[in-house]
């Protein structure tokens, strides 16, 4: 670029980003002139959007996502007759983000398929074998006989049709590293439990066996306990109740770039910290936008960054980011007062009072605003 | 085979609970059995309770006999001429009272054109689902249920003519309506409780329309004029008691003008109203701070070594004065004695209430409003015929609350006033409507109740044509003059010197969390501190160590530090008292509190 110098001249009113983006739009062979107002134009605009120093943009945030939260509706909407997953929305689901709480009420995952996978037929076929069955679903009867020490499943033949098998021995077989010290037959639509070694108090191993038989994995995604293909835009994905990201991406079929997962955690583990902060502005941004509720995206994006500041996704709770206030009297002020004061006063911890709550306690202007800026006189 | 319960204690069984039931039923009708037992029959489990039990909610019904109710004519006609009571009726098995349970095994029929022969009740009056307050709202099939039942709890709170010997009666917060009127639509309930014994309220001419924005959000406006001529006028009493307490040791309090050299003596221009015995004389009026009832009190701690001392003898002084913001006349007095043995006085004070900005007024319907403002008569407007109204109700009240009723009643107050007869208003039995449009045709009105408006600021005509009509207007309880509150300086509480709370302690009105967020969300940092400083102090803490010194004035005044005694250097801190509290409370759990000092510039 011929206006290197002009360029340089302007990298401390404008980032470097913009200012990128500025001489890849412009003419190459731009005039001068014409580029200098330009950038002039730009800077302007670019400092007119900055906040002012003092401006107290958490408070504001706060509670421009705080007042309209209050107008919240706690039910969550239901459509009748729409092929829909039931998703937590509103207050509840607000909480649940910015708590960042460990078992999200519903967990959910929207499944993109790379291009020949998502048709409808192809789709159908690879939801039902992204479903997690359990063998528990598929036996129709069970029964103990005491006196022979056996226990007999009956299987449902239908279903297990339907799930793809076509011999009870394939079952069977995956049944095998759940049953040691038993013996397997089969019969028909059965199969039959035997002790190795018979005698003594073995009844309830017997109970034991059938429990954990009931949750053995036949089939499908750990956690993935519903799907629904729908149709979206042009192409049809897989909406799923219960997540798995690290497994679900693993997947050749599935298209990673677009995949989504609404358990922040997950996203965290599988994803990264700046997966984790967009998800939370997303997740954020859409319950707002469900209720009707618009607000300015940034307020939800400065709480995002504050959540993921520490490079681990921490809620706002006393455990996660208030308990990193730099203030003993902020943090006292919030709950459990008694543990921060005496914790302090053991460490010898020094309260510089540089935040708001702490200046409201002892009545000293807060250092915002006008509080701001202090007056130097010279001294004679 | 049938299992029988008595008040649900299994009795034993019943062999056939069909003749069971029928035939318990008939004795309780002739009387053999008491009339409040009541007998429920299971049809799915076969079991039958019976229940004798205190506390059900029991209610009338005539009994009907293969579909003829045993109500007769002649029963009316002997009713009417005084030869039997109600009682008579339900000892003659003609009505009979349901509980919860009965009521699940009849079938009760609203009229007597809808009987048939399952029907085993009729109900006496289809107005029976309301209770007698509820029934005190006219035409109030043609409102929804809540605003019914608002618009009855309402009265409850309505000024007017609670007690004939209200004079003679020391009652708290007593309110009195000067010209209190029957209603002009009324129900058949204001007829049997005898309403016009103690009516509460006014019938008003009610114009729906705006004027300005003084009447939005359920505002009223009224005319200055009617006001002025007694409209919605009272008087409110309320009573001042003194009691002369005995304390240990004989001393008694003492109902007197207290003298100069009494603890804590006001000023002579206070007691200005008291006669000889220490109570204030009838009919006089009384403002703020002046004594109603003067009393002086033994002083409060008598311990050995004061009995020899002679300033003990001093007496405190305890009399009863107005507080902040009270005035009145002195109505009438009364001296007694109380349980105790103790003389009581009690002097009850008078005020006149006109109505002013700020009162509550309200239709029967649950349209409760408060005043606004009142228009002087010059500017009120008025109808071709000269009609003005005495009050100016807000349109949009009806839309979203959908009392029809209240318009109802409007149309039938004015054919009411206009025809000169009373306008029936009860629960599903109420004059029709379209018979109050033509009556109000054939008076020369339009049916609507509309009429041609003029302003009375321009003389303009109005471009709408205004709802016009009398209602019956409650005036509410709560006024301005027992409410209104302000304060610049004033009391502040011991413990933590901010300013106290409430009306009663003539206390300050709290700047909250909330609202000390938009002050920060404004940047304002200096202001927010100047609105927080009532409770400031300035504390001297040393330098060193960091704790709160203090000014020691047998030496001439010298800051002296707690560690570090009179050398150490101290500057004044200025500080919330709270979080010098705070501090305080920190040492005495034994944490050093040290505060860093470090100069600002």
């Amino acid at each position: 670029m011929k206006h290197d110098e002009v360029l340089k001249e302007y990298s401390e009113k404008l980032s470097p980003a913009l200012l990128q983006e500025i001489a890849a739009s412009v003419p190459a062979n731009i005039a001068k002139e014409k580029l200098i107002k330009i950038l002039e134009e730009a800077a302007g605009l670019y400092s007119r959007a900055k906040i002012n120093a003092g401006e107290c943009v958490g408070l504001v945030g706060a509670e421009s996502i705080g007042e309209p939260g209050t107008q919240m509706t706690l039910n969550t909407f239901h459509l009748a007759g729409v092929a829909e997953m039931n998703v937590t929305t509103g207050l509840p689901r607000i909480i649940e983000i910015f708590d960042c709480q460990k078992e999200i009420k519903t967990p959910m995952m929207e499944v993109f398929l790379k291009a020949p996978h998502n048709t409808i037929d192809k789709v159908k076929k690879f939801a039902a074998a992204l479903k997690e069955t359990l063998f528990g679903e598929l036996v129709s009867e069970y029964s103990l006989n005491i006196y022979e020490q056996t226990l007999t499943l009956k299987i449902n033949e239908t279903l297990m049709k339907d799930y793809g098998f076509t011999d009870i021995k394939e079952l069977a077989k995956l049944l095998k590293t759940k049953s040691k010290g038993f013996i397997s037959e089969t019969k028909d639509y059965l199969i039959i439990f035997t002790q190795k070694d018979k005698g003594g108090e073995n009844l309830k191993e017997m109970y034991g066996l059938k429990e954990k038989l009931k949750v053995v994995k036949i089939k499908g995604i750990k956690g993935v306990k519903q799907v629904l293909p729908v149709k979206r835009g042009e192409e049809y994905i897989i909406l799923t109740s219960g997540t798995n990201l690290k497994d679900i991406l693993q997947l050749s079929e599935v298209d990673a770039t677009r995949t989504y997962g609404n358990d922040l955690r997950e996203v965290y583990e599988v994803l990264g910290i700046e997966a984790a902060r967009q998800a939370i502005i997303n997740e954020v941004y859409k319950v707002m936008e469900a209720q009707g509720l618009n607000i300015d995206i940034r307020h939800i994006m400065l709480v995002a960054d504050i959540m993921c500041a520490s490079g681990a996704v921490k809620g706002i709770t006393r455990y996660g980011v208030v308990s990193e206030k730099a203030s003993v009297l902020a943090r006292a002020s919030f709950e459990t007062p008694i543990k921060h004061l005496i914790n302090a006063a053991l460490e010898g911890e020094v309260d510089r009072l540089t935040s708001v709550v702490e200046n409201v306690m002892i009545n000293q202007p807060v250092p915002l605003g006008t509080g701001l800026p202090g007056l130097v006189t010279k001294m004679k | 085979m049938a299992d029988l319960y008595i008040n649900s204690k299994y009795l034993g069984p019943v062999e056939n609970d069909q003749q069971f039931v029928a035939e318990f039923k008939d004795l309780r009708r002739k009387s053999s059995l008491p009339e409040d037992v009541n007998i429920y029959h299971d049809h799915e489990t076969k079991d039958i309770y019976i229940l004798t039990d205190e506390g059900r909610a029991r209610r009338p019904l005539i009994i009907v006999k293969d579909g003829k109710p045993l109500l007769t004519d002649k029963h009316l006609e002997q009713l009417k001429n005084g030869e039997i009571t109600w009682v008579d009726l339900v000892r003659q098995g003609v009505i009979e009272y349901l509980d919860a349970a009965e009521e699940e095994n009849a079938l009760v029929a609203y009229t007597p054109e809808e009987l048939t022969g399952q029907h085993t009740h009729l109900e006496i009056t289809m107005g029976s689902m309301c209770g007698i307050t509820t029934s005190l709202v006219p035409f109030s099939n043609r409102a929804p249920s809540s605003r019914v039942i608002i618009g009855s709890k309402n009265q409850k709170q309505a000024l007017g003519f609670y007690a004939a010997n209200y004079y003679l009666r020391m009652d708290m917060d007593a309110n009195l309506l000067h010209y209190p009127q029957l209603p002009i639509v009324k129900t058949k309930i204001h007829d049997v409780t005898g309403y016009e014994e103690h009516p509460s309220g006014q019938n008003m001419v009610v114009a729906v329309m705006c004027y300005d924005g003084y009447n939005m959000e359920d505002g009223v406006i009224l005319n200055k004029a009617s006001v002025e001529r007694g409209l919605a006028r009272s008087t409110y009493f309320r009573p001042v008691s003194a009691e002369e307490l005995r304390y240990s040791g004989g001393l008694v309090d003492e109902v007197s003008i207290p003298d100069k050299d009494v603890k804590g003596y006001r000023s002579e221009h206070d007691y200005r109203f008291l006669e000889e015995d220490g109570i204030i004389y009838p009919e006089s009026k009384v403002n703020e701070g002046d004594v109603i009832i003067g009393r002086t009190s033994p002083p409060r701690f008598l311990s050995s070594l004061d009995e020899y001392n002679l300033s003990a003898a001093i007496r405190r002084e305890s009399s009863i004065a107005l507080k902040h913001g009270e005035k009145g006349v002195a109505d009438f007095v009364v001296i007694t004695e109380n349980e105790e043995g103790n003389k009581l006085i009690q002097v009850r004070l008078r005020e006149e209430r006109v109505p002013e900005i700020g009162d509550k007024f309200t239709s029967r319907h649950g349209q409760k409003g408060v005043t606004g403002i009142l228009i002087p008569p010059q500017d009120i407007p008025f109808s071709t015929r000269g009609i003005v109204p005495d009050l100016i109700f807000t349109p949009h009240g009806v839309s979203s609350r959908m009392t029809i009723s209240h318009l109802m009643e409007l149309i039938g107050g004015k054919v009411g006033a206009l025809s000169g007869r009373f306008v029936d208003g009860t629960l599903f039995e109420a004059e029709d409507e379209t018979s109050l449009r033509e009556e109000l045709l054939q008076l020369g009105f339009r049916d609507d109740g509309t009429e041609i408006f003029f302003d009375g600021r321009t003389g303009k005509q109005m471009l709408a044509n205004i709802f016009v009509g009398n209602m019956y207007y409650l005036r509410l309880r709560h006024m301005v003059a027992n409410k209104m509150q302000s304060r610049a300086r004033g009391p502040i509480q011991l413990l933590t010197r901010q300013p106290t709370e409430g009306k009663a302690k003539e206390g300050g009105l709290r700047l909250g969390e909330m609202e000390k967020d938009t002050f920060i969300a404004h940047g304002a940092s200096l202001l927010l501190k100047e609105r927080f400083d009532s409770d400031k102090v300035v504390i001297p803490v040393c330098n060193e160590s960091g704790l709160m010194g203090y000014y020691d004035l047998r030496k001439n005044g010298k800051a002296i530090s707690p560690l570090h005694g009179e050398d150490a250097k101290v500057s004044n801190i200025e500080m919330s008292y709270a979080f010098k509290l705070l501090l305080d409370e920190f040492r005495s759990l034994g944490i050093y509190s040290k505060l860093n000092l470090i100069n600002k510039y």
